[in-house]
């Protein structure tokens, strides 16, 4: 019976997109960091002994204590040291940071601040290009032409400096640290939602040409169910592959940004900041476990995204045949 | 419900079969094209009929998709006599450009593939069977000794070489004798040959700065320049007006006897065929059903799918009601049936027509059927 | 042709007054002595220039008439004086930018002749291994933060192999000149070419592909075949003479980012243009010079955007702009 059933007939679109995905090797490779990272991130903090603003001490007897076991001793007592900068070992898996924080925790840690960053300030680009490009294609005329105008504006907009202006702006009102990861999510989303608003205008534009819409006008569907019902199709694709390359490249962002010391502020562990100790430029070369491994975290998880945004764009693409 | 999914699972395992045969086909053909110093020996042949020049003989290429193999040439058999018109005509997506494409080896690998079969082609030098001819020989071959005059004269011109430039370089390529003032008189010479009357001024035009109807005429300059033994013309009149289309044919029909060349006229226009074709081949999901002199077959049409091709084409000064269109659509590629193919749109089916696939038979000299309502010299 | 180049400027301007207004904004809505805290920390600012931004500025005046004035001020080319180099911002915008592009050229260069070539050959082998490795070094590119970078070219050749020095422009005790001067700036320029490349050339190598890909499909490569061109002369000249329209354009519209400069890089390897005046700027509260430069980088952007909108138009015949 296998044999004679009619593949047409059964294999939905969406089957032939998966299919196309999973013999791209690549995107294998990259789905699989990704899940790596997710799992490293969230549910590796579960099993970790120590937190990630706990510090390390040495008695003046060498033994080791921390921040929350104290083991009766006191971190502000005399001869006691910081554990500070401390090779690899059984204990620190990547050894302490320059306060004697434990690297490999502090990396999970960082993960998850770079990973949630990452998808709010895409869903908020997305959700913001998305509607604003909408209403610019629907209305058209001087609403289209303001939209577009402001797109272009953002586009000019150096994002570096701005973000550097509002980093100082943040430190004159003496906004708490802890606030600013939301500032610096915020301001993300607002400069990078142009693109997606282009991309969806240029969609609706396109779709307004073509014959199947003037069809559709005829037999008196409204318009906006219209316009959803057919654009959805024609600009999701688009919009997931979009959204996976940004998540890579809002990571990249936001890792510059900490690197810079105007992203995810100290205490709080982020990738971006964990490299930053090689503007020492001793820690540059005697202590390689300090900005190696988070480094490499980063490359690594935003290549994953672009694995996999490059293979789901082959895979949507009926052109791509292979 | 559960039985979707269960089809749906079935489906899901049935692709990767497909995927991983198609995979392991592919590649024994892509290695076997890429094999370099072929003999020429493996390729040389002997034609069955001297007067031919070109034999088509079992032609089977197949494309290998996703979906499973799509069977566009099903054994195919055409000959084409010396300086004659065969004209090979059948619905959209029956294989005709395909056949024609594979004639030039020029079906779009891997996926799309010749299997099996001989394609004999009468070189001066001795004839050849192109279906083994290594790409570097075939490339001495395609517009020089065989030209091909495609589809879509819009995009089948490079938008960023002047006209000129385009057809100096086949002439350059192919007469490297011939030196660089005479290559641009040919060129000017071909291009006033197909009717184009500012030749000069047409030399150093783009081709965007050319109407449909001028760059088909620019397609045929080009490929005639090298004077072919023989043109494919794929539909070489669809694109156009109908005032154009007589003109273009017209030019076909003079260049042709101009230079002596057998022409294989692709067309789904009946009325092209009556006007250009000495033979008409007729072809239905990737097989002939007919074929024959074009007189015989258009004054006295066997099978039931040429009938129905011949009824639904308008004939002026005749009042009908509706015109006639048959019933149905061709059947899935990948799963043809094994009855004949045209079976379920037929109207004079009976209980012979389950029996198998009917073969070809001579009704007549001149005259072939593939249909099971016909027996061997039956009229 | 001039009519578009003319209404394009026109639009230009509009969205420069746009991107100008944004960071007026941003630097009016810091806290009313905002300028005077920034400015008392450095001993060099006179009060005569505090009264000169003031007045320049508008920063006595509302939040439009102060705008107004500004605008009208940089109309008359004048930007103020950069607090940090005593000097008119023009004037060192126009020297600093020199250096940037000196930086950005080399590596724009290896960028065309490294990305152009790799991109057509995994085009012609497509899903071959080459093209796996291509679009894998692509996409890598692509991933890696550029700070992380240049910290491990740092470690490596500066620290490691001691081939060139660690940052700087030029060896500051060695008065080196003429050609000895030239090759030292030369031997200091190699890491950061090095990182500009690696980041850029990704993204340029997809875009080769991805173009050359769209070509090989065309029909007009059917008819180069049936010609009986050699399979080199197809590529190579067919598709590769149409695939250069959409590079030439892209690369054209590139060259003038070449003169803005990147900020981290730049800071970084201690190169003096505008990036790193930028970022040192912005640290040391030099308004004049943050909104001089920031206002340079967005028309840059925009004259990018412009050359290779018109290049479109000169390289491709078909196109006639409107």
């Amino acid at each position: 019976m296998a044999k004679d059933i009619n593949l047409e007939k059964v294999v939905t679109p969406g089957q032939l997109v998966r299919k196309r995905f999973l013999r791209n090797k690549l995107a294998i490779v990259g789905v699989f960091i990704l899940l790596g990272m997710f799992l490293f991130s969230f549910v590796g903090p579960v099993f970790s002994p120590y937190g990630e603003y706990t510090m390390f001490y040495f008695t003046a007897e060498g033994e080791e204590f921390s921040s929350e076991d104290t083991k009766g001793y006191d971190p502000a007592g005399s001869g006691v040291t910081i554990a500070n900068k401390q090779f690899p070992s059984r204990t620190h898996l990547l050894g302490t940071d320059k306060d004697g924080r434990d690297i490999f925790t502090r990396l999970m840690y960082g993960g998850r601040i770079s990973l949630t960053i990452g998808f709010v300030v895409v869903f908020f680009q997305i959700t913001l290009g998305v509607t604003l490009g909408g209403i610019a294609g629907y209305f058209g005329g001087k609403v289209d032409n303001l939209i577009m105008r402001l797109v272009d504006v953002i586009y000019c907009l150096p994002t570096l400096p701005i973000m550097l202006i509002i980093s100082s702006l943040l430190i004159a009102y003496s906004i708490p640290q802890t606030q600013k990861i939301y500032w610096l999510t915020l301001v993300m989303g607002l400069m990078g939602w142009a693109s997606v608003a282009r991309l969806v205008r240029g969609q609706i534009l396109s779709l307004r040409e073509q014959e199947f819409m003037v069809a559709t006008e005829a037999t008196g569907i409204h318009p906006i169910k219209r316009i959803v019902k057919h654009l959805v199709p024609n600009v999701m694709p688009q919009l997931i592959v979009v959204a996976t390359m940004g998540m890579g490249s809002v990571i990249l962002t936001e890792a510059a940004y900490s690197y810079l010391g105007i992203g995810v502020p100290f205490p709080f562990a982020s990738w971006g900041n964990m490299v930053n100790v090689v503007s020492d430029t001793i820690i540059l070369r005697e202590y390689i476990f300090m900005w190696l491994p988070p480094g490499l975290c980063i490359l690594v998880t935003v290549l994953g995204f672009n694995f996999v945004g490059d293979g789901l764009r082959d895979a949507f693409d009926p052109k791509m045949k292979r | 419900m559960a039985r979707k999914t269960a089809e749906q699972r079935e489906a899901v395992k049935k692709m990767r079969e497909i995927a991983k045969s198609n995979k392991a086909v592919m590649k024994k053909y892509e290695t076997e094209k890429k094999r370099k110093n072929v003999p020429a020996s493996e390729y040389q042949t002997t034609m069955k009929n001297p007067n031919n020049i070109l034999e088509i003989d079992n032609l089977h290429t197949y494309f290998y998709t996703d979906m499973g193999i799509v069977r566009s040439v099903n054994g195919v058999n055409i000959e084409i006599p010396q300086g004659k018109t065969v004209a090979l005509v059948g619905e959209s997506g029956c294989g005709k450009s395909v056949t024609s494409l594979s004639i030039m080896k020029l079906v779009r690998g891997p996926s799309g593939q010749i299997t099996n079969g001989e394609i004999r082609y009468n070189r001066p030098g001795g004839a050849i069977d192109i279906v083994k001819t290594p790409i570097k020989e075939m490339q001495t071959i395609r517009g020089n000794e065989i030209s091909m005059i495609f589809q879509e004269p819009m995009t089948s011109l490079n938008p960023v070489f002047r006209i000129g430039a385009q057809i100096d370089e086949a002439i350059k390529l192919h007469r490297p004798d011939v030196k660089k003032d005479d290559v641009k008189k040919q060129t000017i010479k071909m291009l006033e040959l197909v009717g184009i009357a500012r030749a000069e001024g047409v030399y150093s035009c783009f081709p965007h700065e050319l109407s449909g109807g001028m760059r088909q005429r620019v397609m045929i300059a080009m490929s005639l320049c090298c004077n072919p033994k023989m043109i494919i013309a794929d539909e070489p009149t669809t694109a156009l007006d109908v005032t154009i289309q007589a003109q273009v044919l017209e030019l076909l029909r003079d260049l042709k006897d101009k230079i002596d060349a057998s022409i294989l006229l692709i067309t789904h226009d009946l009325g092209v065929v009556a006007e250009m074709a000495d033979y008409v081949v007729v072809m239905y999901a990737g097989r002939i059903v007919e074929q024959g002199t074009s007189h015989e077959v258009f004054l006295n049409p066997k099978h039931p799918y040429t009938i129905g091709l011949i009824k639904s084409k308008p004939v002026v000064n005749q009042v009908v009601d509706r015109l006639y269109s048959i019933p149905g659509s061709v059947p899935n590629p990948v799963h043809l049936p094994n009855h004949c193919y045209f079976k379920d749109r037929c109207d004079k089916a009976d209980g012979r027509c389950n029996s198998g696939i009917p073969e070809l038979r001579n009704i007549d000299d001149e005259h072939k059927v593939a249909c099971h309502l016909y027996k061997e010299g039956n009229k | 042709m001039w009519q578009y180049i003319v209404r394009r400027i026109c639009i230009g301007v509009v969205v420069l007054m746009g991107v100008s207004m944004i960071i007026y904004g941003l630097i009016r809505t810091a806290p009313g002595d905002y300028v005077s805290t920034l400015t008392s920390s450095n001993p060099e600012v006179t009060q005569e220039m505090v009264d000169r931004l003031n007045e320049l500025y508008g920063l006595n005046d509302s939040i439009p008439e102060g705008y107004a004035k500004w605008a009208a001020g940089v109309f008359r080319g004048d930007l103020g004086d950069s607090f940090i180099e005593q000097k008119p911002v023009a004037e060192v915008l126009s020297s600093k930018m020199w250096i940037s592009f000196w930086m950005a050229f080399p590596a724009y260069i290896l960028q065309i002749l490294i990305a152009i070539p790799l991109g057509i050959l995994s085009a012609t082998k497509q899903y071959s291994k080459i093209d796996y490795a291509v679009t894998t070094i692509a996409l890598m590119g692509m991933s890696l933060p550029s700070f992380f970078f240049a910290a491990i070219l740092q470690r490596i050749f500066a620290q490691g192999l001691g081939w060139f020095p660690l940052s700087g422009m030029k060896t500051a005790r060695m008065d080196y000149e003429g050609f000895a001067l030239m090759l030292d700036m030369a031997k200091h320029l190699v890491l950061p070419v090095m990182v500009l490349t690696v980041l850029g050339i990704g993204g340029l190598m997809r875009y080769c592909r991805t173009n050359m890909l769209e070509v090989l499909n065309e029909d007009y490569i059917r008819t180069a075949r049936a010609k009986g061109l050699s399979e080199s002369k197809v590529v190579y000249k067919h598709a590769f003479r149409n695939t250069l329209i959409p590079i030439v354009t892209i690369l054209g519209g590139m060259i003038p980012g070449l003169f803005s400069g990147s900020m981290i890089t730049e800071g970084i390897f201690g190169i003096d243009g505008i990036g790193n005046t930028a970022l040192t700027a912005l640290r040391g509260g030099d308004i004049p010079y943050i909104m001089g430069s920031t206002l340079f980088m967005a028309a840059l952007t925009l004259v990018g955007t412009l050359v290779s909108d018109v290049l479109y138009g000169v390289v491709d015949p078909r196109v006639r702009l409107k």
